[in-house]
């Protein structure tokens, strides 16, 4: 199957070469400086409106449309939360059903403890955290339990279980809680499998020591899955890996949303695969929101921050 | 069960003539108590869930199978040269007054006593207390405990339970192996070395576990004494693992810290307890 993102390709990476071949080697830009810098500004504008032609054409048939209507996945109310320092203050935000959010901003604003917020891995100070409708702040401990139990979660390390079979990481929350009979396990493992594009019986009984890293995520997201949540949350999905590894992993995402109608929370500083994946984007700056809004949104953006953050990447 | 962030030192609201040093301490002290409550916490949590479901049963019986029928080797090794050491230490110092058949009483009264449990939790402090504060350590630094929790699973339910109930059931036994090892070796030495016959040997063996008295006319005094303490210190090797491991910080160099911290802390405690223990048990069971 050719997707856009296959077609367009090689044209960008060509267009792309002639720029870089052009760059040091172009006798009229060593004699003039300025044009250099006029140069930097239009490889930026260019990749600017590459993202805005990316977050229109291509992955405008992968993205659902929710709804204003409908009532809110998770929701953050007025979050605010501090150890020794503030971490996040005064976070609002709403995941409607069928919504990829992806939560961006520079490394320690606070990105990933917003997953543990709605993890209930960590407790906020004052504020609230709701799930379909109920507030997970306050309950107990083993509820807590129960209720991540609707939730997938991609771990940026996969965190795979090492002294486990990829078979049975992708078996244990179908084992653990859903208490299926073995054949449905063995069934279900193979569709999960075969869903992250990854052949089941060559990789089903090797140990998460012996996979790519790639290979990693994949499994990663399938046992995230595998127990048809209905809320699937990732931490730095596409870090570290190559650019087409990348773009396998940004398609997988889309493609769980698009198939199976799943609201997923995406935390990234990738911010190519970031606006192939979004319906909104959350930029985070200084421990608040800085920005909530669509890709297209965010990329037509005057403010000066968000420019100097989707110049910067 | 990681430890709560506190405020950094020197924080809580002093008067301003209190100095740096004393506010340093305050903090330092608090952090140390919360540690044990911690620790305290931890022990009784995961002996909590060993009481109710889902319980781990296959992660019990690796465990098991890990730290008992694995450390065998070294706890045999040990016990054996223990008992031959003693015997010939001994052997000496009775040639003198003539009085060599006690070397049977004095191998099995050391051996049962103190020798048998405490060296075989130093051995297993050592080889298993190692081994879990690594893996859990390990699991804690690469996300493991976290996706745990998040796959709706109690880390202490599924890791601290099994190994501390394991070490409960395993440590018992492989002392009695240690023991009976030990007396071996000293008979080994009684006999080729000393010239003892092996029936007298063993007739002062019997002769000193029965010195000590029964309990339900059957159980003798030294085995309850010699079992009570490796209960103990099983316990109090897989909870010092588990608390290390799970309180992991920075990365592999933090695996590295907690896997040293575990031994020393549980030898130590092993040391320390065996000595208030004895005391206990020489007022409760001295006929």
């Amino acid at each position: 199957m050719t997707t856009p993102d296959d077609r367009d390709g090689p044209r960008e990476a060509d267009r792309r070469a002639s720029d870089d071949r052009r760059g040091p080697l172009d006798p009229d830009a060593a004699v003039d400086g300025r044009r250099t810098v006029d140069r930097e500004y239009a490889v930026r504008a260019a990749i600017r409106r590459e993202l805005a032609e990316d977050a229109h054409d291509d992955v405008e048939e992968e993205r659902a449309h929710p709804t204003v209507d409908e009532k809110a996945v998770i929701e953050l109310k007025n979050i605010t939360l501090s150890f020794d320092k503030p971490i996040l203050e005064d976070i609002s935000f709403s995941v409607f059903p069928g919504e990829t959010v992806c939560v961006v901003g520079e490394s320690g604003t606070g990105k990933s403890t917003a997953l543990k917020l709605i993890l209930r891995l960590l407790v906020p100070d004052s504020g609230a955290v709701t799930i379909d409708g109920q507030d997970i702040t306050s309950v107990s401990y083993s509820e807590a339990l129960r209720i991540r139990q609707n939730l997938g979660m991609v771990f940026q390390s996969a965190a795979l279980f090492d002294s486990m079979t990829v078979f049975d990481n992708i078996a244990y929350p179908l084992r653990e809680h859903v208490k299926m009979p073995s054949d449905q396990v063995e069934s279900r493992v193979r569709e999960t499998l075969e869903f992250v594009d990854l052949e089941p019986d060559e990789v089903m009984d090797q140990l998460p020591s012996e996979l790519s890293g790639g290979m990693r995520k994949r499994v990663g997201i399938a046992r995230g899955m595998a127990a048809n949540p209905k809320i699937m949350l990732y931490d730095e999905p596409t870090s570290g890996l190559d650019p087409l590894t990348t773009g396998t992993i940004t398609r997988l995402i889309s493609k769980l949303q698009r198939e199976l109608n799943v609201s997923s929370v995406v935390v990234s500083h990738d911010i190519r695969s970031v606006f192939r994946m979004a319906t909104r984007v959350v930029l985070l700056y200084q421990r608040r929101i800085h920005f909530t809004g669509t890709p297209e949104e965010m990329a037509a953006s005057e403010d000066r921050y968000i420019r100097d953050f989707l110049g910067g990447f | 069960m990681a430890l709560a962030p506190s405020g950094p030192a020197g924080s809580t609201n002093f008067p301003l003539y209190v100095p740096a040093f004393f506010r340093r301490l305050n903090s330092a002290a608090k952090q140390k108590v919360l540690a044990v409550q911690e620790f305290a916490s931890l022990g009784i949590q995961s002996l909590r869930f060993a009481f109710s479901r889902p319980f781990y049963r296959t992660d019990l019986v690796q465990q098991m199978d890990a730290i008992g029928v694995q450390s065998l080797p070294i706890v045999l090794l040990t016990g054996f040269f223990t008992g031959m050491v003693l015997a010939l230490q001994s052997s000496v110092q009775l040639t003198t007054f003539g009085a060599t058949q006690y070397i049977g009483r004095l191998v099995t009264a050391s051996m049962i006593r103190e020798l048998g449990p405490v060296l075989a939790g130093l051995m297993v402090a050592g080889r298993v207390g190692s081994g879990i504060a690594a893996q859990i350590g390990s699991m804690r630094v690469t996300e493991q405990i976290d996706a745990l929790s998040t796959l709706g699973t109690d880390p202490i339910r599924k890791l601290v339970t099994p190994r501390v109930l394991a070490a409960l059931i395993m440590m018992p036994i492989l002392t009695i192996i240690t023991d009976f090892v030990g007396i071996v070796g000293g008979n080994v030495i009684a006999t080729l070395y000393v010239g003892l016959p092996t029936g007298l040997y063993w007739q002062t063996v019997w002769e000193q576990i029965a010195s000590g008295g029964f309990t339900f006319r059957y159980i003798p005094n030294d085995f309850i004494q010699g079992l009570i303490k490796p209960f103990v210190f099983g316990g109090l090797i897989a909870v010092t693992a588990c608390y290390y491991g799970l309180n992991t910080k920075g990365g592999t160099e933090g695996v590295g810290v907690s896997t040293t911290r575990t031994v020393v802390t549980a030898s130590i405690m092993i040391l320390v307890v065996d000595y208030f223990l004895t005391q206990i048990m020489l007022v409760v069971f001295t006929p």
